[in-house]
């Protein structure tokens, strides 16, 4: 057996390529299988032609114990033995790489399409069939006054597409399918192909209420492929601005949960006040979302003397706001009654699928790359894990609650000492030949970029995996059990991304 | 209770005074971009920005035209002519009625006008609209959601979402339009009744934004389709949107900017 992990791989440490290990179908799926008996955590799988007719797969774990991670590969013809049936992780990969790469996992449980497109990925002699893009064969159930309830792709409220389909008798849910892919706009086929100053505007796109945490995965993996060292200055601008994106959505998302369980005054003052928060990174950056800030090298905009001034005057004042009102939503017991014991997630699961984020948090599980496998300013400041135990809404919310915070705290110590620097250096030329991983705890948790360089210094894999497509499993096993109507209670305690998971 | 009354006293009134003076953006906010031909050497052909595709569309004469549509406000934008010819500005307004408006020698734009008197009877005081996200990053949507929390208020000026096209008097398409969502988008418009009015907010659903030219997005709006209202941006600061409404439904005072 290989072991996984005497590369010494890190987060953002590029390594040859070459000396990532090559091993058979049979030692490949051993590998994968003692990783996961280990407790190890599947962070990518993917992949990558291999010549006209063969497809190179790759795999990269994560010891989170250790901040280690570990990377192995195989070379598979058109089909080869699926994974998942020693390996659950790769479920949901395993179905990506057979719509990417037109590869077959064979004896895979579930080959349902992920995102429904032409195979974009697969080496240039296989081909395939036309894609239908609207086929999907969803699981029912049969029963006398079982009923069947379609939503989606467009929604009541001003949500991404997705379509849902519950399997119902009465009120009372059997099963949910999730059939996603309607924003599949080939992400990383453009992170691929077009030149890097683009490229960096498309990172930014992947999810908009991520565009901090995507770009800073992004530049993380270009920096290690160029070995540039970017400043500490830059790399405390980067850890004020991811915390600003996390506290913006997560106010915004105890808003929105407010608002479903009809709870208005939190609805009203935490829709407000994760506006506060866009405004600084407005304020920072020139836009809302914090567009244009982080770019390989560094930051495009310093954190002037008078910037800090501001936010070191107006985050106290947002603290002692949102305080009060995060007391009294969650010490109300008509919102308690609401949230509790609603889209339960089984901590065993959270852990043999590998949720990521406040979702696994929320389990108990004290998953968290900030802690786990620190880059940049987290080295050095180190944020608490929030952690809680029930895994259902209310415990989503709590975790939410805490991060909030600690992000708080985490911002009130950076701007009281920005270290000295300039903020931008040249990020310069890749190394040919390499693979790097690049992971950032974003708000909604793990987002893991693999980037792999060609002979020539380009880009020759470039793999996202958004801490949605890790998660979205978590919102269909939640549901059964529940009303129907507390699925956008559910799905709002979730609150994934519908573009992050499609690409 | 009075834990309750002390944090509402806490917020006061946040509503941002809009239309009016409106709210002060600060320094680095990229509005409306403007294009100064004069600082274009004869002859120059360098205009190309890496970041926004189209984003200067030189013309055979020897001029250029700054496409508003395809502007992606990146800081890079700024950057596209290496002579300084493109600067943004902390303008909000530039939604316009065509297509072409967005199309400009110095950056000036004509604003969107007003719909006709029939159109404005039905819908000027009361217009509901439904959201349609086709291939989007989600950031255009969070600004629509944030027109109707209690900073912007939309709904005072009678502008709502709803949950239905069949109730709707118009979309709002967000998005590059990706091919899994183009049939979902053609049928919502067809559920719409007439008469209707069609929105594409944000750099996407007028050009394809950043995923232009990618195989699974089809640039935008399909021609089909014919728009009423175009909001630039990526994604457009909330005024620009409600600016944009406000100006459709002549609630404004006509402009250029």
């Amino acid at each position: 057996m290989t072991d996984l992990f005497a590369l010494g791989l890190r987060n953002r440490r590029a390594v040859p390529f070459t000396s990532v290990p090559l091993e058979s179908m049979d030692g490949f799926g051993a590998s994968l299988a003692e990783a996961h008996a280990r407790g190890h955590r599947l962070v990518s799988l993917f992949g990558l032609p291999d010549g006209a007719d063969r497809l190179r797969l790759v795999a990269v774990v994560a010891d989170d114990a250790e901040g280690a991670l570990g990377v192995t590969s195989t070379v598979v013809a058109r089909r080869y033995p699926a994974l998942t049936p020693r390996c659950p992780q790769a479920a949901r990969f395993e179905r990506e790489i057979r719509e990417q790469c037109a590869a077959m996992p064979e004896g895979h449980p579930s080959l349902k399409p992920v995102r429904r497109h032409p195979p974009d990925h697969a080496p240039s002699d296989w081909t395939w069939a036309p894609v239908d893009r609207e086929a999907y064969d969803f699981d029912a159930v049969e029963g006398d006054e079982v009923h069947e309830v379609a939503v989606g792709p467009v929604h009541a409220g001003i949500i991404e597409p997705g379509h849902f389909r519950f399997q119902a008798h009465g009120e009372r849910v059997l099963g949910l399918e999730i059939m996603l892919g309607y924003q599949h706009r080939g992400i990383e086929r453009l992170l691929e192909t077009v030149d890097r100053t683009r490229a960096a505007l498309v990172a930014e796109s992947i999810a908009g209420d991520t565009v901090v945490g995507h770009a800073d995965a992004y530049c993380g993996a270009l920096e290690a492929l160029a070995r540039c060292r970017k400043t500490p200055r830059a790399q405390a601008i980067r850890g004020v601005a991811l915390e600003l994106e996390r506290l913006a959505n997560h106010v915004g998302d105890l808003g929105a949960l407010a608002g479903d369980v009809a709870y208005q005054p939190g609805a009203s003052y935490f829709g407000r006040l994760r506006g506060e928060f866009l405004n600084l990174l407005l304020a920072m950056t020139g836009n809302r979302f914090g567009r244009g800030l982080l770019r390989p090298g560094g930051v495009r905009f310093d954190l002037t003397p008078d910037l800090v001034e501001a936010l070191r005057d107006r985050l106290p004042r947002l603290s002692q706001m949102l305080e009060p009102v995060a007391r009294l939503m969650f010490s109300d017991a008509s919102v308690q009654g609401r949230l509790e014991g609603v889209g339960v997630v089984d901590p065993a699961l959270a852990e043999r699928e590998g949720f990521v984020g406040p979702v696994a948090r929320a389990c108990e599980i004290p998953r968290d790359v900030r802690h786990d496998h620190p880059w940049g300013v987290f080295r050095f400041a180190h944020v608490p894990v929030a952690t809680a135990w029930a895994g259902d809404a209310f415990a989503r919310a709590l975790v939410r609650r805490i991060e909030i915070q600690r992000s708080l705290e985490f911002l009130e110590e950076q701007l009281g000492s920005v270290p000295k620097g300039a903020p931008m250096v040249t990020a310069g030329a890749l190394r040919p030949d390499e693979l790097v991983v690049s992971l950032v705890e974003g708000w909604r948790g793990e987002i893991a970029h693999v980037v792999i360089t060609d002979g020539q210094g380009g880009i020759r894999r470039h793999k996202v995996t958004d801490p949605s497509f890790r998660n979205w499993p978590a919102v269909a096993a939640a549901m059964p059990g529940n009303e129907i109507s507390d699925f956008p209670l559910c799905n709002k305690s979730f609150n994934l991304s519908y573009a992050g998971h499609d690409l | 209770m009075l834990d309750f009354l002390r944090a509402r006293l806490a917020h006061g009134t946040p509503t941002t005074p809009f239309p009016g003076p409106g709210a002060a953006l600060p320094e680095r906010f990229r509005g409306r971009p403007v294009f100064d031909a004069a600082r274009c050497p004869a002859g120059c052909r360098d205009c190309a920005s890496q970041a926004s595709p189209d984003l200067i569309r030189p013309r055979p004469d020897g001029s250029a035209r700054l496409d508003l549509g395809a502007c992606l406000f990146a800081p890079e934008d700024a950057d596209a002519c290496p002579h300084g010819a493109v600067q943004f500005t902390r303008d909000i307004a530039m939604a316009v009625t065509a297509r072409d408006d967005l199309l400009t020698e110095t950056g000036a734009v004509r604003l969107a006008r007003p719909l006709d008197a029939t159109m404005r009877r039905v819908f000027g005081r009361s217009l509901r609209l439904r959201s349609v996200a086709a291939g989007s990053c989600n950031g255009c949507e969070a600004e629509l959601v944030a027109l109707g929390n209690v900073v912007f208020d939309m709904a005072r000026f009678g502008i709502q979402f709803v949950a239905s096209p069949r109730h709707a008097d118009g979309i709002v398409l967000t998005g590059a339009v990706s091919r899994n969502m183009r049939e979902a988008l053609f049928r919502t418009y067809e559920a719409t009744p007439d008469p209707k009015l069609v929105i594409a907010v944000g750099a996407c659903a007028i050009s394809g934004g950043p995923f232009r030219g990618s195989p699974e997005v089809l640039n935008g709006m399909p021609s089909e389709i014919a728009v009423d209202l175009w909001v630039p941006g990526c994604p457009p600061h909330p005024l620009t949107v409600l600016d944009g409404l406000l100006r459709l439904l002549g609630r404004l005072e006509r402009g250029e900017r």
